[in-house]
């Protein structure tokens, strides 16, 4: 408490320092900054994998490979197949203009799909409890010769172990970011600490109890964190705000930031930056005291 | 540590003197056959004394004899190598630096070199006892503008130390070690920079407050202070000579 309100009297005795003042300012925005990035993408990220995870394991994909002429047939076929299949809530053929968007990325948007041998695709909607893949598979096989079953398992997973590591990596950032500044935050207030030797000795001269001396220190740099890192998180937030928005043409990276409630996580970035500083300083004016003393 | 009983003026084969005569007194600070070294060699040997409380003690000595030592070992800014002082009956090395600083709040100490903190203006180093201790200054305020008057500096309080003269720092140290009122005060030089009508003036101040019970060492080599002081109260004379410390002789 006595470090949120403070003590005028107690914070004039440290005289107001240059440069571990700027190093501090500057080190704390940066790393706030940085740790606004972090943090979106690691969120984003575990966004992506719940979404995939969900997604992809409540659907599967029916592709239809077969002579022009029999097409249609064989889609009929297989999509009365499906309905008939228990654990199946819908299936659907895409139609011509959605094959197109799917393919759009890689020939561009004018493609002639009549032109092209392109299969058939059909989106599956699994109910709850599943379907049989299985039996599926044998039953297609026999009634729709051209069909092959994709559910995904291919490819859900490393997608989603990808997400997750991007998740990690975002958590790892912003712990090293928070270590970096808590090691820069040391070196500064070690250096202050030094310079103000004469500081020290004079308030001990006069009976100040070491707990006195260092929360002035404590206090200061504290104060110096929490700033610089609110104006860090705010060029930060700045700067998600003005990346584009999330769509399907941009894939993962445009979905990089904040949505909903999750705003409100860089608020605690100035606050674990004070904290960081406050943890800092404390253990750096222990140890110089003890040392001084 | 107890009392002492009956103090005696000197026991000469001990080196030990109760400065002060008078009937079960206890030592605010008690050197027991302290020596301490530095670099190899030793500077104080077998040193005991006991500064009983409303005493008025002069440390002389040539430069260079320990003096400045002495005082530091007296307040805990160096620990003994070999002996035991005690200040108000606890041995100094017992004491962890919280129990140190509360000590330094009982003493009232004048350095030689009269440091203060420079970024602040002079009635704020005055009053920096008060400030590092809690106390609330808005209260205090009275007996500071007195102080500074008393010291002649009133008109200088909003400046800062390096602004000060010599003279004037002296002062200024001499006023910050009494504002808390503290039971001793150790002053080292504290006239070395001031004119006689000062040092006159200073004298008065630390006699005034002897008078009050305050037990006062101060190490000096001016032998005009000493005869003055012992003019107006009852001072003892102490000399560190060849590493020990001895009762001066009567012609001071």
């Amino acid at each position: 408490m006595k470090l949120i309100v403070g003590d005028t009297q107690a914070d004039r005795v440290v005289p107001p320092t240059g440069f571990t003042a700027r190093l501090t300012l500057f080190a704390s925005c940066a790393m706030a900054f940085l740790t606004v990035f972090a943090l979106a993408l690691s969120l984003a990220s575990g966004r992506l994998a719940h979404r995939w995870a969900e997604e992809l394991a409540r659907s599967a994909t029916l592709r239809i490979a077969a002579p022009a002429d029999q097409m249609a047939a064989q889609t009929e076929a297989a999509l009365a197949v499906l309905r008939q299949t228990p654990g199946i809530a819908s299936a659907r053929a895409l139609t011509a203009d959605e094959q197109t968007a799917l393919l759009a990325p890689w020939f561009g948007p004018d493609l002639a799909l009549d032109q092209l041998p392109v299969p058939q695709l059909i989106e599956v909607i699994e109910a709850d409890p599943g379907y049989d893949s299985q039996g599926l598979r044998l039953r297609l096989a026999a009634e729709v010769p051209g069909a092959t079953l994709d559910d995904h398992t291919r490819w859900r997973k490393p997608l989603v172990d990808a997400a997750q590591s991007l998740r990690r990596l975002g958590w790892v950032s912003i712990l090293l970011i928070g270590g970096a500044m808590a090691a820069m935050i040391t070196l500064a207030a070690q250096a202050a600490l030094a310079a103000n030797h004469q500081v020290i000795e004079v308030l001990r001269l006069v009976g100040a109890r070491d707990s006195y001396i260092a929360m002035a220190f404590v206090r200061r740099f504290t104060i110096r964190a929490f700033l610089g890192a609110a104006v860090g998180t705010g060029f930060g937030l700045l700067g998600v705000l003005l990346l584009p928005s999330a769509s399907d043409e941009g894939g993962v990276l445009t979905g990089l930031g904040f949505q909903g409630a999750a705003w409100l996580w860089p608020i605690l970035i100035p606050v674990l930056g004070a904290l960081v500083a406050l943890l800092a300083t404390a253990a750096a004016a222990g140890r110089t005291l003890r040392r001084l003393s | 540590m107890g009392g002492y009983g009956n103090a005696c003026w000197r026991i000469p084969w001990q080196n030990l003197w109760a400065v002060t005569p008078g009937d079960e007194v206890l030592a605010v600070i008690e050197l027991d056959q302290v020596a301490y070294s530095y670099g190899g060699g030793e500077l104080l040997s077998d040193v005991s004394i006991r500064l009983t409380p409303g005493s008025f003690h002069f440390l002389t000595g040539p430069s260079g004899a320990g003096k400045t030592t002495f005082l530091k070992l007296c307040y805990g800014a160096l620990l003994p190598t070999a002996g035991q002082v005690r200040a108000f009956e606890t041995d100094m090395r017992g004491l962890d630096r919280d129990q140190m600083a509360l000590m330094r709040r009982r003493v009232g100490i004048v350095h030689q070199d009269c440091r203060f903190l420079d970024h602040l203006p002079l009635a704020d180093n005055v009053a920096l006892p008060l400030t590092v201790s809690g106390r609330d200054l808005a209260q205090e305020g009275a007996n500071l503008t007195e102080l500074l008057s008393w010291v002649g500096l009133s008109n200088r309080a909003d400046a800062r130390p390096p602004e000060l003269s010599g003279g004037e720092r002296q002062r200024a140290a001499l006023a910050r070690a009494v504002i808390m009122s503290p039971d001793v005060i150790l002053a080292d030089e504290p006239t070395g920079n001031v004119d006689w009508e000062m040092s006159q003036r200073l004298l008065q101040l630390l006699v005034e407050l002897n008078k009050m019970g305050k037990t006062v060492l101060i190490a000096t080599h001016d032998l005009a202070l000493i005869r003055a002081a012992k003019s107006q109260v009852q001072a003892r004379v102490l000399r560190i000579s060849n590493r020990r410390l001895q009762l001066a002789g009567a012609d001071l």
